[in-house]
């Protein structure tokens, strides 16, 4: 097991070896070796498709279920996701070449007024991890921008945040208005932040309130293959 | 010693301190996303009424409306240039509701986090996080605060970065931290983590402890970390009255004035001796803790199941130090790199 003081060097390993060895890396935050462990991947061959899914996909669920379990915290998830982040900025080009398939397109943004989006940027990155699409639209978010962009990008999901008792409730002014507009059941609207609970997701007539990041994707997934098979029904 | 907190707390076993802001000002007319703090200069009168809906409920001690009177978050109102303004204010409004209670009843500046990460992991620099937390004390130093009240925050870095410029302040301070995530800090701090790192700082707070976070049990469990690490100075509980429930067009809080009272006492055996609310807790809370703290005797430190019990489940298994479960651990490292 313990091979401490020896160097790994990542162009040595088969593949198995080397995506077990990104997988590790990726928990550990590691940019660097995650970049490179992508590259060779690449000249080995691989599909950048298959090297998102079982590479970095594979090793961020591993990062997503000790973060819902208590095991990890925000500070090393997010080092993980900036080493994911850095291997998808390799890929994404690539994907774009060979039009991968994309599982779903988001939109998310933080209320105005609230106190941070630390949050939301991780669901954004863990969500781009599981191969959604996402439109980040930072913090400070009125009515009008999150209805804006839902006009131009036609997301399947709108996504909202809010950490604070004086921002919460503004989530129900965006659903209310999106209701007015008749636009609300065009979209999954999924909302989080540290307060707030299943209950309230609900009552702000939300389509489910996701409690973290890796939830959150799981919610994701799971609503957007229904909306799809209803469409294909329809 | 010479610093009325300190004073209060040489003279009496428990202070009471006080409950909700944000919740208050919404039944004010405080609008969804708008910031709080342009208040204590465009409405005073009703941030006035905030202060002394606390003081007449019995508090000892209140904060002021200034939570995110600091650059980064007033930046998101175009306000970044009104930080000394706003602070000042806050604290002014408060020495005034103090100073007419006809007793003793401490201004504790409330500083909130700046909203951004800090380095290594984010952006902020030490350095500029030391500015942004000068220039909000400075303000409610001019304003007449008895003594600062760095509260909500989540990582040891920015806590240690407001007690640095609490210091070139030269005010007397406290601080909580918010255990919202499996028992720990959004960041990963435990609560016997915090007790040490409070304890290395230069000039420790006056006293520590935790606010907000997520329902009352959770708080207490908190409390009870921080005691049984034999902290050398008074423990701070500022709970949420319950959970956050969206009723008739509204924000409500499920906890009630019997439950808070319930939590109050519990707090104090625990071994808390400065005892509010957090989000959700209106005067009539505030009242109802005083009266049971006044009344019920102190009792043995309660147990996990005693708080259960009385304020209900706790939101996560764990206490978040690991000592309390066998499974959640870190995922073996197949190897290391060398």
């Amino acid at each position: 097991m313990s091979e401490e003081d020896d160097e790994i060097i990542l162009s040595e390993l088969d593949d198995e070896e080397l995506v077990q060895q990104m997988w590790d890396d990726l928990y550990d935050g590691l940019r660097e070796e995650i970049e490179e462990g992508v590259n060779i991947l690449l000249e080995r061959g691989w599909e950048p498709y298959r090297i998102l899914t079982e590479a970095l996909v594979g090793g961020m669920t591993i990062v997503g279920k000790d973060f819902r379990d208590g095991i990890l915290f925000v500070p090393e998830v997010l080092l993980a996701a900036n080493a994911m982040k850095a291997g998808m900025a390799i890929l994404k080009p690539l994907l774009a070449e060979t039009g991968a398939q994309r599982v779903g397109k988001m939109v998310i943004g933080t209320v105005k007024g609230d106190i941070h989006d630390i949050g939301k940027n991780l669901v954004s990155m863990m969500m781009e991890g599981a191969g959604f699409e996402v439109v980040d639209l930072g913090i400070n978010n009125p009515v009008e921008n999150y209805l804006e962009a839902l006009e131009t990008e036609q997301p399947d999901i709108l996504g909202m945040s809010a950490l604070l008792t004086t921002t919460m409730p503004y989530m129900k002014v965006v659903i209310d208005t999106m209701v007015e507009k008749g636009i609300r059941d065009d979209y999954i609207v999924l909302v989080g932040g540290a307060p707030l609970n299943e209950e309230f997701g609900r009552a702000i007539g939300a389509d489910a309130y996701c409690r973290d990041a890796a939830v959150a994707v799981e919610t994701a997934k799971t609503l957007v293959a229904r909306k799809h098979n209803q469409m294909a029904a329809g | 010693m010479s610093d009325p907190l300190s004073r209060l707390l040489d003279a009496r076993d428990w202070l009471l301190a006080d409950g909700a802001t944000g919740t208050t000002l919404f039944n004010m007319g405080l609008m969804s996303g708008d910031a709080p703090e342009l208040w204590n200069i465009d409405h005073p009168d009703r941030i006035r009424a905030l202060y002394r809906g606390a003081v007449e409920a019995g508090s000892d001690l209140f904060l002021t409306n200034s939570f995110g009177a600091n650059a980064s978050r007033l930046k998101l109102h175009a306000a970044q240039d009104r930080v000394f303004e706003l602070n000042r204010a806050a604290a002014e409004l408060g020495r005034e509701v103090a100073d007419a209670a006809g007793r003793t009843v401490i201004v504790a500046g409330s500083v909130g986090p700046t909203g951004d990460i800090m380095e290594p992991v984010g952006s902020l620099s030490h350095a500029d996080a030391v500015e942004m937390f000068h220039e909000q004390a400075e303000g409610l130093k001019a304003g007449g605060a008895d003594v600062l009240w760095l509260e909500t925050i989540s990582a040891a870095e920015e806590y240690r970065a407001a007690a640095e410029a609490f210091a070139l302040a030269e005010m007397p301070w406290c601080g909580t931290m918010s255990f919202d995530t499996a028992g720990r800090t959004m960041m990963g701090l435990t609560a016997p983590g915090m007790v040490d790192m409070v304890e290395s700082l230069p000039n420790p707070p006056i006293a520590f402890g935790a606010n907000c976070g997520t329902g009352a049990a959770d708080l207490l469990r908190t409390i009870l970390g921080f005691t049984e690490a034999d902290p050398k100075r008074p423990v701070i509980a500022k709970g949420n009255a319950g959970i956050p429930k969206y009723v008739d067009g509204h924000i409500h809080y499920d906890g009630t004035p019997a439950l808070m009272a319930d939590y109050a006492v519990l707090a104090r055996d625990a071994g808390a001796r400065i005892i509010g609310g957090c989000c959700g807790t209106q005067p009539e809370h505030l009242k109802r803790m005083r009266e049971a703290l006044e009344a019920r005797p102190k009792g043995a430190r309660p147990t996990l199941e005693q708080i259960v019990a009385a304020v209900g489940e706790f939101s996560s298994a764990s206490d978040g130090t690991g000592a309390d479960e066998g499974g959640a651990e870190r995922r073996p490292r197949r190897r290391r790199r060398g």
